[in-house]
Parts: C-alpha cells; sequence; structure tokens
C-alpha cells in the first residue's frame, strides 16, 4: 500500500469512528448544558442500534431504520427523564439502571424476535454517497465526502448546535440553567420544559448514533454493539469543554487514535495498542484537572431539583 | 417517611417484598410476555441458585462473593456523599496488580501466597480511587465523570498486560499464566468451588457495619454523607479528609474483590475478569439502603439470580441477560419508592429554588 493510500484510509476510518461519537456526544452536551448528566447514553446508543435492526430488516429501509432509532433513543430517554425529572430520582443511579434495562431488553428481545443462533440478517443499509468535486481532493477528500448520509448529518448537527447554543434565545436559556436553575426559573425561563426537551433530542441524537453502527456500518445487530460508545461520548463532552466545536474536534481525536491501531498494524508496527487507546482518557482527565486550561462543566451539574 | 407512606420500621420488610415480588412475579411475565415458557426457565432458576448443595454454594456464593465487595465499595462511597461508580476499574486495578506480584520471580513459586495478592489486590484499588479522589478535592473534578475514565484507562491497561509483559509464554491467548496452586486461595468446602473469599467479604461487611455503625469515623463518615455543610460547620467535621478517607477505603473494597476473584476463580487475569460486578454493585448497594450487613443480603440475592441466570440460559434457552432487566427494574422503582437521603446540600444546594436562605453557599467558603 502506498503511503497517500494509507493515510485517506486512516483519514476514512476516523471519519466513520467519529460519526456516532459526535452525534451521541452532541446529544449528551445538550443535556449537561441543562444541568442533567445522563451516564445511561451507552443505553441509549444500544436502543438505538436495536431500533435500527427493526426498522432496517422490517422497514425495508434505511430511513425507516434511522427512524426507529431515533424514536428507541427517545423512548429510553423519557424513562430517564421521568425518573430524575419527573419522579425526582438520582440521575447517575438512574443512568446506570437505564444502561442495564436497554442492555438486557436489546439482548432479550433479539434473541426472541430473531433466534438465539443470530442468522445473518438482511438489512437495508445506507451505503457511502460521494459528493461532485470535493470528495476528488487528494488524500482527504474521499474520507470526507464520500461517506454515508449520517456522516453529512453528523456535520451539520456540529454547527447547528454551536449555533443554536450560542446565537439563538434558547439555546442562552439553556446554557442558564446549566449554570441556575433557580435564576432561570426566576427569569421566567421553563426550567423543566426545555430539560425535557433537551433529554428528547439528546435521545434522538444518541438513538441515531447507534443506527449508525448498525445501519452505516455493521449491517448486523450484536448483543451489547455499542461497546463503551456511551461512555467515550461523555468523556467527549468533557474533552470539548462542553462546547458543540470544542466536542467535534475531541471526538476526532478519540477516534483518531482508535483508527490508529489499524494504522499501525497496516504498516507492521508492534505497538501496544491498548496503551495508545487509553491516551485520550489520561489526557480527559489532565484537562479535568486543569492541564492546558481548565474545563469548566456547567456550575450546577449531576445537582437535582 | 418514604414515599409510599409506610412507616419507617417496616420499611425493609416492604423493600424486601417489592424484590422478591418482582423476581417471582416479574420474571415469569416478562418471560411470558417476551414469548419463552416460563415453567421451565424458573425451575432453571432455582435448581442453578439454590436447588443443591453444589448449586448454592459453587454457584451463589461464588457468584455472591465479588458483588458483595463491590456492594460494600459503592456502599461507603455513597454513605460519605461520594459518587464513586469506579467500582469496575478498581477491581480491574486489583486483579491486575495481585497478578503482577504473585508472577513476579522474586515472589514466584517459593513465596508464593494468596495473602501477598489480596493486599496487593486492596492497595492497587485504593490507588486508583486515590487518582478520583485527588481529583475531586484538589480541582474540584466530578468523580462520576473521572471514575468512568480510569474505569476505561483500567481496562486497556489489563488489555496491555495481558498482551505485553504478563502474557502467557506461548503468546497466543490474551491472558496471563495461570497462577501456581500455592497463590491460590482455600477451598473451604469439600467438592465444591466456594473459597476463603466469600469468609472475606463476609468478615468486611461486618467490620464495616462496626465501624459506620459505632466508632467516630463513622458517624464523621455519615454526617458527612447526609449533609456536608452542617457536618462541617456544626460537627466540625473535615469533610475533606472524610470523604477521601471514604474514597480510598471504598476502592480498596474494589480491588480486593478482583484480587479475590483472581485468586479463588479465574487463577488468571483476562480482559473479562469481571462481567461488570463493579455495576452491579451499585444495584446491590441500593438495594440494602447502603447498610453493610444489608449489602451481605442483596448480595446473596443478585449472586443467586446470575448464578440461576447461567442455569436459565443453559436447560431453558432463556438469555441470561434477562437478569439485566430484573436488576435495572430493582434500581429504578427502589431509587423511585425510596429516595436515599444522602448529599442533601452538596448535590441539590443550588437548584433548589427556595429550600435554603439566600446566602447559605458563603456561609463556609
Amino acid at each position: 500500500m502506498t503511503e497517500g493510500s494509507l493515510s485517506s484510509a486512516f483519514a476514512e476510518a476516523t471519519i466513520r469512528t467519529a460519526t456516532p461519537l459526535v452525534l451521541a456526544a452532541t446529544g449528551e452536551l445538550l443535556v449537561e448544558r441543562a444541568g442533567l448528566i445522563n451516564i445511561g447514553l451507552e443505553g441509549v446508543i444500544l436502543g438505538g442500534a436495536f431500533g435500527a435492526l427493526v426498522g432496517g430488516s422490517h422497514g425495508g429501509s434505511a430511513l425507516v431504520g434511522f427512524a426507529l432509532a431515533a424514536a428507541a433513543g427517545i423512548l429510553i430517554m423519557l424513562v430517564f427523564a421521568a425518573a430524575t425529572l419527573g419522579m425526582g430520582a438520582d440521575q447517575i443511579i438512574t443512568g446506570t439502571a437505564i444502561t442495564l434495562l436497554a442492555l438486557g431488553a436489546t439482548g432479550t428481545l433479539y434473541r426472541t424476535l430473531y433466534g438465539a443462533g443470530g442468522p445473518a440478517l438482511s438489512i437495508a443499509t445506507s451505503s457511502p454517497v460521494a459528493i461532485p468535486l470535493v470528495s476528488r481532493i487528494p488524500v482527504v477528500g474521499a474520507a470526507l465526502f464520500a461517506q454515508p448520509p449520517a456522516t453529512y448529518f453528523a456535520y451539520i448537527v456540529v454547527p447547528l448546535a454551536w449555533w443554536w447554543l450560542s446565537r439563538t434565545h434558547a439555546g442562552l436559556a439553556l446554557r442558564a440553567i446549566g449554570e441556575s436553575p433557580s435564576a432561570a426559573l426566576a427569569a421566567g425561563v421553563p426550567v423543566r420544559r426545555y430539560r425535557v426537551v433537551a433529554t428528547i433530542i439528546s435521545g434522538a441524537l444518541g438513538g441515531i448514533a447507534g443506527g449508525v453502527l448498525v445501519l452505516a456500518q455493521a449491517g448486523t445487530f450484536v448483543e451489547g454493539m455499542s461497546a463503551g460508545r456511551g461512555f467515550i461520548a461523555i468523556a467527549i463532552v468533557v474533552l470539548g469543554r462542553w462546547k458543540p466545536i470544542g466536542v467535534g474536534l475531541a471526538a476526532l481525536l478519540f477516534a483518531a487514535t482508535t483508527s490508529l491501531q489499524y494504522l499501525a498494524q497496516a504498516m507492521g508496527f508492534d505497538v501496544p495498542y491498548q496503551l495508545v487507546l487509553a491516551l485520550p482518557y489520561v489526557l480527559t482527565l489532565a484537562a479535568l484537572a486543569g492541564i492546558g486550561g481548565r474545563a469548566t462543566p456547567p456550575a450546577t451539574l449531576a445537582r437535582i431539583d | 417517611m418514604n414515599r409510599l407512606g409506610f412507616p419507617r420500621r417496616s420499611e425493609p420488610f416492604v423493600r424486601a417484598g417489592f424484590v422478591l415480588g418482582s423476581v417471582l412475579l416479574g420474571v415469569p411475565l416478562l418471560l411470558r410476555a417476551l414469548g419463552f415458557d416460563a415453567g421451565p426457565a424458573m425451575i432453571a432458576l432455582f435448581r442453578g441458585s439454590i436447588g443443591s448443595s453444589y448449586a448454592f454454594t459453587s454457584g451463589t456464593l461464588v457468584r455472591a462473593t465479588p458483588v458483595i465487595l463491590t456492594g460494600l465499595s459503592v456502599a461507603i462511597a455513597f454513605r460519605a456523599g461520594v459518587f464513586n461508580i469506579g467500582s469496575e476499574g478498581q477491581l480491574l486495578a486489583g486483579a491486575a496488580a495481585a497478578t503482577t506480584v504473585t508472577l513476579l520471580p522474586v515472589v514466584g513459586v517459593s513465596h508464593a501466597s494468596p495473602w501477598i495478592a489480596l493486599v496487593t489486590g486492596a492497595i492497587a484499588g485504593a490507588v486508583w480511587a486515590g487518582l478520583a479522589a485527588i481529583l475531586r478535592s484538589r480541582f474540584r473534578v466530578l468523580e462520576v465523570i473521572s471514575t468512568i475514565l480510569l474505569n476505561f484507562v483500567a481496562l486497556y491497561l489489563v488489555g496491555y498486560l495481558v498482551r505485553g509483559p504478563l502474557q502467557e509464554p506461548l503468546h497466543i491467548y490474551p491472558q496471563s499464566p495461570t497462577i501456581v496452586a500455592a497463590a491460590r486461595l482455600p477451598r473451604i468446602l469439600p467438592s465444591s468451588r466456594l473459597h476463603a473469599g466469600f469468609l472475606i467479604a463476609l468478615a468486611a461487611a461486618s467490620v464495616a457495619w462496626w465501624v459506620t455503625r459505632y466508632t467516630a469515623a463513622g458517624f464523621r463518615l455519615r454526617a458527612v454523607g447526609a449533609n456536608a455543610d452542617a457536618a462541617r460547620i456544626a460537627g466540625e467535621i473535615d469533610v475533606e479528609r472524610t470523604t477521601t478517607r471514604a474514597f480510598v477505603v471504598s476502592g480498596a473494597l474494589a480491588g480486593l474483590a478482583g484480587a479475590i476473584e483472581l485468586t479463588g476463580v479465574t487463577f488468571a487475569l483476562y480482559e473479562n475478569i469481571s462481567p461488570g460486578y463493579g455495576y452491579t454493585g451499585i444495584a446491590v448497594a441500593l438495594l440494602a439502603r447502603l447498610d453493610p450487613l444489608g449489602v451481605v443480603a442483596s448480595g446473596l440475592l443478585f449472586g443467586a439470580l446470575e448464578a440461576g441466570a447461567s442455569a436459565m440460559q443453559r436447560d431453558a434457552g432463556v438469555p441470561s441477560v434477562v437478569v439485566s432487566i430484573v436488576e435495572a427494574i430493582v434500581i429504578l422503582g427502589l431509587i423511585v419508592a425510596w429516595p436515599l437521603e444522602m448529599g442533601t446540600s452538596t448535590r441539590k444546594r443550588s437548584s433548589a429554588p427556595t429550600a435554603e436562605p439566600v446566602g447559605a453557599e458563603s456561609v463556609n467558603p
């Protein structure tokens, strides 16, 4: 393999790996800016993956798959919202429970619906769509612009979240809630309504992230296939300093370290890639401790009304 | 008074009833709804957990051992208002350190003993939790986030060790060599896999119960967890030091669980040495209302459930992950019906609009 094709393969793998992470992390970002922390994101992604399987195999099109993925994600986040916002249950414990719930429910339903043997399912997957002209740019062109539509959706979501959070009244209100719900309430912001809307959007994005895994990458469903991406997305929000653009860049960094191992393998380097994989987490811890500028969470994160 | 309006004294019984009810009624209904034959599945569940003395000792009690310890780990941290959800990573750190010390040439065959491994494992767990504790006390980093991150670092560290320095001599499988017989925990019953680690877990629970209930350190722990500001102002308690200590002890218990799993059950280190014992510990601790003796009871219940679930999958073809649904429902039901009375000041402070007088936060910076 030539050096050029190798680096474009690396860039392509990075973008592919980053896509679900960006989507899930942006959803988590919105929830956290509203002062909530959902550590059950792992379960949301898993639920979305299962929804995508059902929609993709029965609905016959990837679009139906993504719709069901988003619906499944929203459903799980509504459980979270009902327990935490509705009944005042602790967010961290609720988040742990919904991950367990999604793990058990998807695993059991999968065997019920598709049999224990797990036959090779035919799912309508969404294939890459090359954008004319820009996809011809050397090295990065194909990596950036010959991707499945979900990746282009992720390209749109990040600037959209930035614009919404920093340039609209509603975004300002959401950020105010995260810093001080009582002040926001006193200023006439419907705190609970904003938080419910944030959890619904986060559910949709997390569900679609799961959908990407099934419909645009694996082409099938495997039990527990979210494989920790929900927790990685939470780390990405921290490393991205609770800002949409930062989240996008942090997701690329996490994805790049994952892709680096394939590159190293292809080039025949015998590096202990587990240590490389651990790097972004150490980096995130360092960022939290204030090395290279302090990462400050929303003031009331994880506290309850 | 709790949310459902039961008198306080009957609460533990109502809770136990709720949990037993959701297992005895919920599981069959769930199985029926999912299209499985509930009868044979339930029979397998019972046979695999309490059906015979072998199933009880080699299944339930062996499974209960790590989750009693991680349950204690979570309970002590939560008691102090520390949301340590890193028991999983601390357990892995403990298992990794215990393996390393056991395989060291110095210890090797001549001085091999499970006790060295257990002490090393507990220290490693304490250090792993200590990192998050320092981040919390020095840099105000939310321990929820730091412990999630450290869980991943521990997992990758184990992944590296079993492919690198600690890999078995043939370099085929991603696991360590098997530890020598002298380094294993003794079995405590004839023809059973039950090992001495179970007794250690029971002893740890008794000590934790006695300390939290009858010592000054235990009083400080409970006071800080109940209301950090009140403990600081009225009780002149060093909140920082109390939470840090609880965090470190919590990590030591999880690390001990990892070392016990290595020396009592698996005898080798590999990446999946813990099927989520750290997370099950959260359910175990909550079910016990963070009471150390209660942790033993709920640990036994979850041990029985998981041992029974394996039998259910083997004999009745019901996926064992169905137990995760039950665990999740138990957690959600308990946390909604009986909210924990903890951390009222550190966690609910500035978002409660009218609960506190203005300026309450600035009394003690």
